[in-house]
C-alpha cells in the first residue's frame, strides 16, 4: 500500500470509523470536512508517531503538514527522508 | 411540583382506566397522592408532591360553580398577590393552595391569565361551558409539557411516557426530532425524538375545542435593536438585578416544606445560596463531587459552605456511578442525549429526597441572561478577526477560551486558527457562533446507517430553527442573537429538561430557578451587550451585583461549566457493562436499524482503548448508547407504569 492509501486507511477506519470506500480526494482539507480537528490531530499524530516512528514537534502540528490526505504523506516522506 | 395528564375528547369515549394508566407512569413526579377527574368531554389526572398547602391542595381543583376544572405541575410563585387582586374582585377561594389561582384568574382575566402569572409551570384547564381545553407553559419552558393527537383525543401529560402508555401507535422515533439532537443536543420548537407527539413550546398556550387547536405564543426572550449605553449606568444597572434577583429569590423560598439549595462553587449558584442564605434562618446546600480535578470544583464548594454558614452535604460521583446509572437516565429524559452530565444530578436528586427535601434552588440560567458562555466569547472573537482576515494577531485570542478543558479546541493554536476559521467571512449568519459546534455534534451522523443517513440528511435542523426566529431577530446585537439561539437549543431543549426537571422530579425533587425569573430576563435582556461582555470578561454585571454577597475568590472565577466524563464511563477494567455489550452488539444494532454496526463496533474500540480524545466521538458513543436505550425501554414493547430500570 502507498503511503496516501494508507494515510487514507487510517482517516477511514480512525475517524470515519468503516472500512468501506471513502469520498474524500486526497488534496481536500480534513478540517472543513468536519474530518479533523485539535483533538483529532493529537489522534492523528499518536498515530503517525507508533506507525513511522517519527517524532512531531509542537511547531509541526500545523494544517500545512496534516490538513490533508497528500499533506500527512508528504510529512511522513520529508520526516523520514 | 407534579405530574399532570390528560385528555380531551373528539370523538367516541374514553375510559376512566386510561387515565389512571397515564398517571401513573408519573408516579415518580408526584408520588404524594392522585386523583382523577373524570368529566364528560374531558378528564384531568394529577399526581401530587405536597409542597404548598399540604392540607387542602389536592387536585384537580374547580372554581365556586365547578365549571372550570384545572391541573397544576410547578408553582405561581405571586399568588398570594393574585389571590388578593382576585379576591378583591369578588372571587372566592376554597383552599389556600397556588393552584387556585388559575381558575379564578382564568374567570377574571380570560386566555391571558396566563400573562399574570409569575412562576414556572404547564397547566390544564378544562372549561365545561365552554368546551375547551387551554394548556399553557411558563415563558422559559421549565415545566415540560406534552401533547397528542390520536384515537380522537387529544392526550397531554408531563412526560411523554403517559401519553405512550395509552396511545403505543405513537412509540416511534421521528428523524427530525432526531438530527436536531444530533446537532443542538436538544429538539427546537413543538418537535420531540417521538413522531406525533408534540412539545407544548416555552411561552406557548393551546387553545382546544374539538378537533380544532390554536396555538399562541405569549411571551419570548426579546432585546431591542438598539441600546442606548448612557440611559442606565453599570452601577445603577447591577442595584437593580440585585433588587430583582433578591426579589425572585424571596418569592422562590415561598413552601410549607423547607427549601434547599444547590451549590456547584460557581458564581451562579453562590449567588442564589447567598441571597437565600439572608432570607431564611437556616439553608441547606448540597453538592456533587468528582474524583477527577478537571469535574471537580469542591474547593469553591468548601469556601461557599465556610463563607455562608450553610448546612451542606455532597456526593462524590465515580464514573462507574454514571455508567450504572445511565440506563435509569434515559428513562427519564425520553430522549438521546450526547452528553452524561445528567447523570451526577440525577444521583444528586436522589440524595436531596433522602435528605428529605423536595425542592432546591438552583443557579440554571445565569450563563444564558448574563452572558456566560465561552461560546458567546468564541463568536465575538470570530467577529472581530473576520473584520481583518489576515491579522496574525486576532486569532490568537482564542488561547484564553476554554481553559478549563484538558484537551481543548485551542491548545494548538494552528489548528485553532483553521477550525475557528471556518465560514469566518458569514458574520451575518444567524447560527454564526453557533456553527463550528453544530458540525462536530452532526459528526455522529457518519454512524447512521444507509436507511437513517438518507432521513436525517433531508432533515435541515437549522432551517427548523429559522423557522423559529423572531422577525427583530437580524436586527439585534450579535451577543442577544447568539444568547437567543442558545436559550433556544440549548437551555429549552437539554439544560431545563434533561439536565434539570427529568433529573429531579425523577427523584421527586422540585428545582427552581431564579435566575429565569422573566422579569429579570426582562431587565437585563434590555441592557448594553457590554454590560454582560466586557472584551471577553463574562457576566460584568451579575458580578457587580453581587459584589458585596460574594467572597472575591468565588466573584473572581472563570466560568468552568458543570461537565462529568463521558465515555470511560461505560467501561469497567477495560471491558464494556454488560449492558453496554448487549446495547452495542452488532446483533441489536442491526435489528435496532439507527447505526451502522460497524461503526460502531469502531466506535466501543476507540473509546475501550482510550483513543476517542475529542468531544466528537465522546458525544457520539453517547448517542448511540443513548438512542439504543431510548429504542429499548420505549419502542420494544408497551409502557409500563414504573421505571424498568433502578435509579
Amino acid at each position: 500500500m502507498d503511503l496516501r492509501a494508507e494515510v487514507r486507511h487510517f482517516i477511514a477506519e480512525n475517524f470515519l470509523l468503516t472500512s468501506g470506500p471513502i469520498d474524500l480526494a486526497d488534496a481536500e482539507s480534513l478540517t472543513s470536512r468536519g474530518i479533523l480537528d485539535s483533538t483529532g490531530a493529537l489522534e492523528l499524530v499518536a498515530h503517525l508517531e507508533a506507525r513511522y516512528g517519527i517524532a512531531v514537534t509542537d511547531e509541526e502540528l500545523h494544517p500545512d503538514n496534516l490538513d490533508s490526505v497528500e499533506r500527512i504523506a508528504a510529512f511522513i516522506e520529508r520526516k523520514r527522508a | 411540583m407534579c405530574g399532570i395528564a390528560g385528555a380531551l375528547i373528539t370523538e367516541g369515549a374514553r375510559t376512566r382506566p386510561d387515565l389512571d394508566r397515564m398517571i401513573r407512569t408519573l408516579r415518580h413526579r408526584g408520588p404524594d397522592g392522585y386523583r382523577v377527574l373524570d368529566l364528560p368531554g374531558c378528564g384531568l389526572a394529577h399526581a401530587r408532591l405536597s409542597i404548598i398547602d399540604l392540607a387542602t391542595g389536592a387536585q384537580p381543583i374547580a372554581n365556586e360553580d365547578e365549571t372550570l376544572w384545572t391541573v397544576l405541575n410547578g408553582e405561581i410563585f405571586n399568588y398570594l398577590e393574585l389571590r388578593e387582586e382576585l379576591e378583591a374582585l369578588g372571587h372566592r377561594f376554597r383552599t389556600r393552595s397556588d393552584t387556585e389561582v388559575i381558575v379564578h384568574a382564568y374567570e377574571a382575566f380570560g386566555d391571558r391569565f396566563v400573562e399574570r402569572l409569575v412562576g414556572q409551570f404547564a397547566i390544564g384547564l378544562w372549561d365545561e361551558r365552554r368546551r375547551r381545553l387551554v394548556l399553557a407553559r411558563d415563558r422559559v419552558g421549565i415545566r415540560p409539557l406534552f401533547f397528542a393527537r390520536t384515537q380522537g383525543w387529544l392526550l397531554f401529560a408531563s412526560e411523554v411516557k403517559a401519553i405512550l402508555a395509552v396511545a403505543p401507535e405513537l412509540a416511534h422515533l421521528d428523524d427530525r426530532g432526531l438530527a436536531q439532537v444530533f446537532t443542538f443536543w436538544g429538539t427546537v420548537g413543538e418537535r420531540t425524538v417521538f413522531a406525533g407527539v408534540r412539545s407544548l413550546p416555552a411561552g406557548h398556550r393551546l387553545v382546544a375545542e374539538g378537533t380544532q387547536e390554536r396555538l399562541q405564543q405569549y411571551w419570548d426572550w426579546r432585546f431591542p435593536e438598539t441600546t442606548n449605553s448612557a440611559a442606565t449606568s453599570l452601577e445603577e444597572a447591577a442595584e437593580q438585578v440585585r433588587a430583582l434577583l433578591a426579589d425572585a429569590v424571596r418569592l422562590q423560598l415561598r413552601a410549607d416544606v423547607p427549601v434547599g439549595a444547590y451549590l456547584s462553587g460557581g458564581l451562579d449558584s453562590s449567588g442564589i445560596a447567598a441571597l437565600a442564605k439572608q432570607q431564611t434562618r437556616r439553608l441547606r446546600t448540597f453538592s456533587v463531587t468528582f474524583d477527577e480535578a478537571e469535574y471537580d470544583e469542591s474547593e469553591f464548594q468548601h469556601r461557599m459552605v465556610e463563607a455562608l454558614g450553610v448546612e451542606h452535604s455532597a456526593i462524590r460521583c465515580s464514573e462507574s456511578d454514571i455508567g450504572q446509572v445511565f440506563p435509569a437516565l434515559i428513562w427519564h429524559t425520553e430522549t438521546p442525549i450526547l452528553r452524561t452530565a445528567p447523570a451526577p444530578l440525577l444521583w444528586l436528586a436522589k440524595h436531596v429526597h433522602d435528605s428529605g427535601f423536595k425542592v432546591v434552588l438552583t443557579g440554571e440560567g445565569a450563563d444564558e441572561v448574563f452572558g456566560g458562555y465561552d461560546l458567546f466569547k468564541e463568536g465575538k472573537i470570530r467577529r472581530f478577526w473576520a473584520k481583518q482576515p489576515n491579522s496574525a494577531w486576532r486569532p490568537l485570542l482564542f488561547s484564553r477560551l476554554y481553559p478549563y478543558l484538558a484537551r481543548s479546541p485551542v491548545a494548538h493554536r494552528h489548528f485553532a486558527r483553521t477550525f475557528f476559521g471556518q465560514r469566518l467571512e458569514e458574520v451575518d449568519h444567524p447560527f454564526y457562533a453557533h456553527l463550528t459546534r453544530w458540525t462536530t455534534t452532526r459528526g455522529l451522523f457518519k454512524l447512521l446507517s444507509p436507511d437513517w443517513l438518507a432521513q436525517l440528511s433531508r432533515a435541515a435542523p437549522e432551517a427548523d430553527l429559522e423557522r423559529l426566529l423572531p422577525p427583530a431577530f437580524s436586527r439585534w446585537n450579535a451577543l442577544a442573537r447568539d444568547q437567543y439561539v442558545e436559550v433556544k437549543t440549548l437551555l429549552e431543549g437539554y439544560l431545563l429538561c434533561s439536565q434539570g426537571d427529568r433529573v429531579a422530579l425523577a427523584h421527586s425533587v422540585e428545582g427552581r430557578v431564579p435566575f429565569l425569573d422573566h422579569r429579570l430576563i426582562e431587565f437585563v435582556n434590555g441592557l448594553d451587550p457590554r454590560f454582560k461582555l466586557r472584551g471577553l470578561r463574562e457576566k460584568r454585571l451579575l458580578r457587580r451585583a453581587l459584589v458585596n454577597d460574594l467572597p472575591a475568590s468565588i466573584l473572581g472565577r472563570v466560568k468552568q461549566p458543570y461537565r462529568a466524563p463521558d465515555s470511560r464511563c461505560f467501561f469497567r477494567n477495560g471491558e464494556p457493562l454488560p449492558y453496554v455489550r448487549e446495547l452495542l452488539s452488532a446483533t441489536n444494532v442491526r435489528r435496532s436499524g439507527y447505526f451502522r454496526a460497524e461503526g460502531v463496533e469502531r466506535l466501543l474500540e476507540k473509546c475501550r482503548d482510550g483513543r476517542a480524545l475529542g468531544a466528537g466521538d465522546n458525544m457520539a458513543f453517547v448517542g448511540v448508547v443513548s438512542t439504543l436505550l431510548l429504542h429499548e425501554q420505549f419502542l420494544s414493547g408497551r409502557i409500563t407504569e414504573t421505571s424498568p430500570v433502578n435509579a
